[in-house]
């Protein structure tokens, strides 16, 4: 690989009681570019994901080994702050889950549990995330209005907004289109390829079509293993794995 | 054809029970309304009883109830709502520790009022109350160790702690698991999750679980017979340290104490109006909200 590296996952085994479903992944994540997650349903692309933020600490009966290194920090060691960890690694959730209050509230959110209440940095916040997040022009007069009022669109660009906010280095996104039209989606895609610029991006998707157009990496995962892993022109025209060729040909999943 | 018959007697079976229980009701009220519609009126609402109770008003029994469910949610709401928030936020399921609570809470809930009413005697009045006294002037004087307001409306906390806890519960696992890990992936702590998140999409519940806990606490008369409420007072209670009149059990002194029974019966009727009123008024408000609870999370 080229680039720097930003995550790298060493031997990751993940069990939900006695079901083990990560198997020894191994895997290096490049800094500001697009990876992508993909293979079939229960493959385990999602608990890999969920396992960057230890999202998956939340579930009861969890047992992971391995590494999770970001910047070079075990983030399964010991003295790591798991809440510091999740504002470095900000996280896009399938369905679009803005809180039920308003849209600069929403916004403010991350930054005001950061003991940030200064009206004029908040309002900076808000403005800029919401223009990186390609929503400002659409919402910019009516900050107040309930974030649930938004279209589903909006909605999930609310939640990149709000993710950004806080100032993260890492956007792990979990098939954060999969619930939008078309129109909403390329926009999704759109932002997806700006926000790499300053950002990594860890993304899953069921969507063959999205993993080749957004992403410069794609991992193939089956039942819980790392099948193949390569820059995403190769993994789409010249697979290693037969796996993954019958996989992304659609001959099964 | 046996089938039939069988099939029949259980459709008829069920209709009968059904037009008891609706006629035994219908019939209630109908009596209540009848018999005590006449005697409502501004007077009687706002007038001090008169004459043994074969006249004036229930005034000081209102305010009582009032006083009495206002200070016993004060109590129990908190409590209740702190209780809910650890079984349902921060304990783990099976552990013996979350068990004894969750059968303790139970328990309370199964366990007669007039118990309540003994265990507020023995602990609040002669303990807390007898112990307050002790440090304050030795064992001269008796202030806080007899029966007033406020240890009857801690009993009565007791009593309705299992409602506020079992309602306040049912709302907080109703908030979106989304939300949550919504708020925790931007950093935010469990504690503030729950200050900022979750409480505030299971406030509705709360408030149910307040109303339920105050329309059942309005109803009980068992708990405060001993701890603070008073037969006859002619002022109102001025502080939490004085006893106070409650509808219930005024219903029941002008029933079975009073001079001349037969004199007060009307206003009996009136007053157990009045206590419907109320205790159906705010169960119909919680029907309501956690309607709108319902509505709002789906």
């Amino acid at each position: 690989m080229t680039t720097e590296t930003k995550i790298i996952t060493k031997n990751l085994n993940l069990h939900y009681g006695e079901k083990q479903a990560l198997k020894n992944i191994s895997l290096d994540i490049p800094v500001n570019r697009v990876t992508a997650l993909i293979g079939p349903s229960g493959c385990g692309k999602s608990t890999f994901l969920r396992s960057l933020n230890r999202m998956n600490d939340l579930i009861e009966n969890v047992s992971i080994d391995g590494s999770v290194l970001i910047d070079g920090t075990d983030i399964y060691h010991n003295g790591i702050d798991v809440v510091e960890l999740r504002k470095k690694v900000g996280m896009i959730f399938q369905k679009s889950n803005p809180f039920p209050k308003s849209i600069y509230d929403n916004v403010a959110y991350g930054p005001r549990i950061n003991g940030i209440h200064d009206k004029k940095v908040l309002d900076e916040i808000v403005e800029q995330s919401l223009q990186r997040s390609a929503l400002l022009d659409e919402v910019k007069d009516d900050l107040k209005k309930s974030g649930l009022a938004l279209s589903g669109g909006q909605q999930q660009r609310l939640c990149i907004a709000r993710a950004l906010a806080v100032n993260p280095d890492v956007l792990l996104m979990d098939e954060p289109a999969s619930a939008l039209d078309p129109i909403a989606t390329a926009k999704i895609e759109e932002l997806i390829y700006e926000l790499k610029e300053n950002y990594t991006i860890v993304i899953v998707t069921h969507n063959m079509q999205q993993a080749a157009r957004v992403s410069d990496y794609t991992a193939f995962f089956y039942l819980g293993s790392l099948i193949e892993y390569d820059e995403t022109k190769k993994i789409f025209t010249t697979p290693k794995e037969k796996q993954t060729e019958d996989y992304i040909t659609g001959r099964f999943g | 054809m046996k089938k039939k018959i069988i099939g029949w007697m259980f459709v008829f079976s069920t209709a009968v029970a059904t037009l008891l229980i609706v006629s035994a009701i219908g019939f209630m009220l109908f009596e209540i309304i009848r018999s005590g519609w006449g005697k409502i009126s501004i007077e009687f609402l706002t007038g001090a009883p008169a004459e043994g109770m074969t006249a004036g008003g229930i005034f000081p029994a209102i305010i009582g109830t009032v006083l009495l469910v206002l200070i016993m949610s004060v109590a129990a709401v908190p409590i209740g709502t702190i209780t809910a928030i650890y079984l349902s936020e921060y304990a783990n399921r099976n552990s013996i520790f979350t068990k004894l609570i969750r059968f303790a809470v139970n328990t309370l809930a199964g366990v007669p009022a007039i118990v309540f009413g003994l265990f507020g005697l023995g602990f609040f009045v002669q303990f807390v109350g007898g112990g307050i006294d002790k440090f304050i002037s030795g064992d001269a004087q008796l202030h806080w160790g007899q029966p007033n307001i406020l240890w009857a409306s801690l009993t009565m906390a007791l009593l309705t702690l299992p409602v506020v806890i079992v309602s306040v519960e049912e709302s907080l696992r109703a908030v979106p698991r989304d939300l949550r890990e919504g708020s925790l992936a931007l950093g935010a702590t469990k504690f503030q999750t729950i200050i900022k998140v979750v409480l505030p999409n299971a406030y509705t519940g709360i408030l149910t679980g307040a109303i339920l806990a105050v329309g059942r606490g309005a109803g009980e008369v068992a708990p405060i017979l001993f701890t603070g409420v008073a037969y006859f007072l002619p002022h109102l209670p001025s502080s939490l340290s004085d006893q106070f009149m409650q509808l219930g059990y005024h219903l029941y002194v002008m029933s079975t104490q009073s001079t001349d029974v037969e004199a007060t019966i009307g206003i009996q009727y009136a007053t157990a109006l009045v206590l419907l009123a109320l205790t159906f008024l705010l169960n119909f408000s919680a029907v309501f909200l956690r309607y709108r609870l319902r509505a709002k999370a789906v």
